[in-house]
């Protein structure tokens, strides 16, 4: 991370294309309403820790407003209008998000804390894809394998994490739109922003009043919403302890769920893999977005023969890594998203030292203000470390090495997590073996964290169940 | 003192659109356009041969690129045609009435009726391959799966129904990557010639849709016996004994056939999936699966 | 130095026979394509302004290989070109010179004359440019031809016909002995990226090419598309890397062919940058085989200066 000859300059992305008031209310009906019990709280910039604006954590009587104005929707409108035109509204959406992309990028950067150049190359690109992807599905339900005409379930109650906030907005309302269903949705707590942006794109799409609203607020606002009775449907993404929680709330129901919580990937190497591009797909898997992904490749898994001068490779690759101003356009590493996640990061990454893993860090200038970690991995780990089986979410990687494919897939699947695998060979039939075996409802093969809304995402045992993306989407929102 | 007098329109030429430019015929000819009333409307461009011939080359050049870009690429070049349709949809309705004989109601419905055909062509680009592909779970240690592909050069016979129809046939056939020659229809072809300006300026790649007006008659023979087109869709052709013959002629190179529909189509209902699948290939792979 | 994991034990057996030579070359690291390219547009996206263009502009210009390869040069062409490289921008004395003349052997005494003691060095393409077919006699006497004339520097272009059909031995033998023949002068080894077609491949011959001893590999000739791009120029860097790990010497690359804008220019200074750092970010270690390019970056150099876009009437064609 020093500088060198070659220094790049400072490449600010200007943010003058946002405009964040000072207060918002929560969008319910069409409308920025003002809460009826809900209370107001900040929130900030995790690089800067400058505060952005006020939002509402709604109480229980705005969620049920929200409910209720969403019912009425389903209702009146948006059950009786025919695919076709659905589609199209989502296709406005879709476009609305191309045209403002920039604003939703920088603002979304500002918010989060994640590199400007994420936002703008890979979040927004892929919110826009999600909703064509899904307008298109609007009038086609009957081809979908879901039977000649499967229905919506009604009103769909989805909760979404902070990591990236409005690609899982679109990976919830999407879907649950084409195919026939209205939404409330509440974005994380630290990252109201993009979803409270989006509710002036639905305005700006003459989207019918109360198909979407979006009601801000922390865990208490989730809670109520997943566990209103007029909730017919609840589509949660968060960590595995809130997902069992809820799993246990909608028991007895008839509510519908889908989860999508942690993972603690292995990202296996074998000593045939083309290893300049592992070392790549090892950064990618568990630098990118600060390594706050549910299917991050947590766990560095080194076939023994190769294992050193893959470090070295690796160790070299994360000195040229730059951590700093998410808004500057050269940045790689942003912020962490809260003071909370940084103090767990820490003490794990603490654990991980007492457990006897060695540590190691490129240098790294941390700015005073803000959340800040660097990339970080942690050698010598074994399957028995915490720092091995507890997801971090942060960017530090635990390497541990094995011997033959079938070491390499034991510990892969030892763990009760099951998103996603990274396998890196050059042979082809043990790519196939290996995805045959991992217990993983991701695996990517000499690639990593590569997401397209064709592609369905959602993982095993307790990473939850269901799949965003692709036609197997559609099912967690249809009455099937 | 007023001047009352009227003033005189800027008539539009119509020209034929071959790899992404409006030439006239190469013979020179063209024939009457006349509205259903018998009011003149233009001089079409009488497609000869050799146009056939020359748009068949802009097919087959333009085919590479087409099938190579993304499904989410080329859906979204459909959907800009879409909304580039709705754009001149007023212009459109005047062309329907005109070459149908129908009132402004009745082309205004089929003018939106195909703008959103045309979208619904769109969002197939992304999700055939999931509707018609598959991986296939063969007794032995191998994965094995199915995808669709494009089957290449598409010669088609546009229907009569100047804008619906005409739609109805070229969407299935590029949204999953074909490129076309299109015959428009003879006695309504100026609808064609608009909506080819439409695609020219949507980002559509020059050569992907390729349009000929003129006789059926005479231009279908040369595209059904052409050695380099690889299906041939004779939708707008009528007479059974032409339509017999082109299907002869085609089996030389054993070119896909969709035959005409029999008896009156209604282009207005849901077209389902049988023009797409009809002009895509299935390639199955195998690979072995071990250590 | 980093330890790494033995590829080979001795290099020197390597080059036994054909047969070590190919399982040495095969038993490198493959090359992801898709990887590979995504790496290179990740690294195109690194916004360069200020400062930071500033340094890379003056510096792209001091690695540029002004080059003029065609049938129809003379004398008067080469000189032209000479004058152009000794003081690029007419209207500013501070741009820095070209790094090299880069002609054919024949005319090497016309840019020899011109240049003097000025520092821009005179780089001959020879072994039969650019396609190499030609007895390996003819190939060595093109070479020394252009040495005996006073190049200092020697572009050759490898045999891709052998390499293409395993023949690395073959290959390895030819550039030692143009090595030989090159004396005092430098050697870059054309490796014709275009026509080996697979990053494997370029890798490979990369790697080929600093065991006979090459000085520079170089990516293509110019007369084949495609020439260089920044993924095949990024395997290469990868190469040069990895082979001073291994051995401690330090080889050059050049990226010959298709970059004509700045900004092409400035991404592959990122690239170097990323993948090999400060030691590589110089002339005598990467350069640019480009005659078009210098006209823009002596462009953006100026905009820089005056704030304002400039335009072509106020840089000389030669």
């Amino acid at each position: 991370m020093g500088t060198g000859m070659f220094d790049y300059a400072p490449a600010p992305e200007s943010r003058a294309i946002v405009d964040i008031a000072p207060s918002y209310g929560l969008f319910i009906g069409g409308e920025m309403v003002d809460p009826t019990d809900g209370t107001r709280f900040k929130t900030v910039n995790p690089a800067t820790e400058e505060v952005l604006s006020e939002v509402v954590a709604a109480g229980p009587q705005d969620v049920d407003r929200a409910v209720a104005a969403a019912r009425a929707a389903y209702d009146g409108t948006w059950s009786r209008l025919p695919g076709r035109e659905r589609g199209k509204y989502l296709y406005r959406l879709a476009r609305l998000v191309q045209e403002r992309s920039r604003e939703l990028a920088v603002l979304e950067s500002i918010d989060n804390g994640k590199p400007i150049r994420e936002s703008r190359d890979v979040d927004v690109p892929l919110v826009a894809a999600h909703f064509f992807y899904y307008a298109g599905w609007a009038d086609k339900l009957g081809y979908a394998g879901f039977g000649p005409d499967p229905r919506p379930l009604g009103v769909a109650g989805q909760v979404i994490p902070w990591n990236f906030p409005l690609l899982m907005l679109a990976w919830k309302i999407a879907p649950a739109l084409a195919t026939g269903n209205t939404v409330v949705l509440k974005p994380a707590e630290t990252t109201p922003l993009t979803a409270l942006a989006f509710a002036d794109i639905c305005r700006q799409a003459d989207l019918p009043p109360g198909v979407v609203n979006i009601v801000t607020g922390a865990g208490d606002t989730g809670r109520a919403l997943v566990e209103h009775p007029g909730v017919d449907k609840v589509a949660f993404t968060g960590s595995t302890d809130v997902g069992r929680q809820i799993a246990r709330s909608v028991a007895g129901t008839r509510k519908k769920l889908t989860l999508e919580l942690g993972g603690k990937a292995a990202n296996i190497v074998f000593d045939d893999a083309p290893l300049d591009q592992a070392v790549e797909g090892i950064v990618n898997g568990i630098f990118f977005n600060q390594g706050h992904v549910c299917c991050a490749g947590s766990r560095l898994l080194a076939q023994e023969s190769i294992a050193d001068e893959l470090l070295d490779r690796l160790k070299r690759r994360l000195g040229t890594l730059r951590l700093g101003d998410p808004l500057d356009k050269n940045t790689d590493i942003g912020a962490i998203n809260s003071p909370e996640q940084l103090e767990r990061i820490r003490e794990l990454s603490a654990v991980g030292e007492q457990e006897g893993a060695e540590r190691w860090s490129p240098a790294c200038d941390l700015p005073d203000r803000g959340y800040w970690f660097p990339p970080t991995l942690f050698t010598g780990v074994t399957q028995a470390h915490r720092i091995a089986r507890e997801e971090i979410f942060g960017p530090v990687l635990s390497v541990l090495t094995f011997r033959t494919p079938a070491e390499a897939l034991e510990k892969a699947n030892n763990t009760p997590y099951g998103l996603s695998a990274g396998v890196w060979t050059d042979k082809g039939s043990r790519i196939l073996w290996m995805a045959q075996r991992l217990r993983a409802g991701v695996v990517w093969a000499n690639t990593f964290n590569r997401f397209d809304p064709t592609s369905p995402f959602g993982g095993y045992k307790e990473s939850g169940f269901g799949r965003e993306g692709g036609r197997h989407g559609l099912e967690g929102y249809l009455d099937v | 003192m007023s001047d009352r007098s009227e003033r005189l329109a800027v008539r539009k030429t119509y020209k034929l659109y071959v790899g992404g430019a409006f030439p006239r015929s190469e013979s020179g000819r063209t024939y009457e356009v006349r509205a259903a009333d018998g009011r003149f409307l233009a001089n079409a461009a009488l497609a000869s041969r050799k146009d056939a011939r020359d748009a068949v080359v802009a097919a087959r050049k333009a085919f590479g690129g087409w099938s190579s870009a993304t499904a989410y690429n080329r859906g979204q070049v459909l959907y800009r045609v879409a909304e580039v349709l709705e754009g001149r949809r007023a212009q459109f309705v005047a062309e329907t009435a005109d070459a149908e004989g129908v009132t402004a109601g009745k082309a205004e419905r089929q003018v939106d009726a195909a703008i959103d055909r045309w979208v619904w062509y769109a969002g197939w680009s992304d999700k055939v391959h999931q509707v018609h592909g598959s991986s296939n779970p063969v007794a032995g240690p191998y994965f094995d799966f199915s995808v669709p592909e494009p089957t290449g050069v598409v010669a088609i016979v546009a229907p009569a129904e100047s804008l619906l129809g005409l739609v109805s046939v070229v969407a299935p056939a590029i949204v999953t990557g074909n490129t076309c020659v299109v015959v428009a229809a003879e006695a309504a072809p100026l609808p064609a010639i608009t909506l080819s300006e439409v695609l020219a300026t949507s980002d559509l790649p020059g050569g992907v849709v390729n349009l000929l007006t003129g006789r059926a008659a005479e231009i279908a023979p040369w595209l059904a016996s052409h050695m380099d087109v690889n299906a041939v869709d004779l939708a707008g052709v009528t007479d059974a004994d032409l339509a017999t013959e082109l299907e002869r002629s085609a089996a030389d190179n054993l070119k896909r056939v969709v035959r005409p529909p029999l008896g009156e189509p209604d282009w207005a209902a849901d077209p389902g999936l049988d023009r797409m699948l009809a002009l895509l290939e299935t390639k199955t792979v195998w690979h072995p699966v071990g250590i | 130095m980093t330890a790494t994991a033995p590829i080979a034990g001795d290099l020197a057996d390597v080059t036994a026979s054909n047969a070590t030579l190919r399982r040495f070359l095969h038993g490198l690291p493959g090359v992801d394509q898709v990887g590979v390219e995504a790496r290179a547009a990740a690294l195109a996206t690194r916004s360069i302004k200020t400062t930071a263009k500033q340094f890379a502009l003056d510096l792209a210009v001091r690695m540029v290989d002004l080059t003029t390869l065609e049938g129809q040069d003379t004398p008067g062409k080469v000189r032209a070109l000479c004058a152009k490289g000794l003081r690029p921008d007419p209207t500013d004395p501070t741009c820095p010179q070209v790094a090299a003349i880069c002609v054919y052997g024949d005319l090497v005494p016309v840019a020899v004359d011109a240049l003097g003691d000025s520092g821009v060095h005179v780089a001959a393409v020879a072994t039969a440019f650019p396609s190499g077919r030609a007895p390996l006699e003819v190939k060595l006497a093109d070479v020394r031809a252009a040495v005996d004339a006073g190049a200092d520097e020697i572009d050759m272009v490898i045999d891709r016909g052998a390499f293409l059909a395993g023949r690395y031995l073959d290959v390895y033998d030819e550039i030692v002995a143009t090595r030989q023949a090159c004396g005092d002068a430098h050697l870059k080894v054309i490796l014709e990226t275009g026509e080996l077609a697979t990053y494997d491949n370029v890798r490979r011959a990369s790697w080929l090419a600093m065991l006979a001893g090459g000085d520079f590999v170089k990516t293509s000739t110019g007369k084949v598309s495609p020439a260089a791009t920044l993924p095949v120029t990024l395997v290469m860097l990868e190469a040069v890397r990895d082979f001073r790990a291994h051995t401690g010497r330090e080889v050059g690359v050049k990226a010959a062919g298709g970059i004509r804008s700045a900004k092409d220019a400035i991404r592959y200074l990122v690239v170097v940058n990323e993948t090999c750092g400060d030691d590589w970010l110089s002339p005598d270690r990467f350069r640019f085989g480009a005659s078009s390019l210098l006209n823009d970056l002596l462009m953006q150099r100026q905009k820089m200066t005056t704030g304002r876009y400039s335009g072509p009437d106020y840089f000389t064609l030669d």
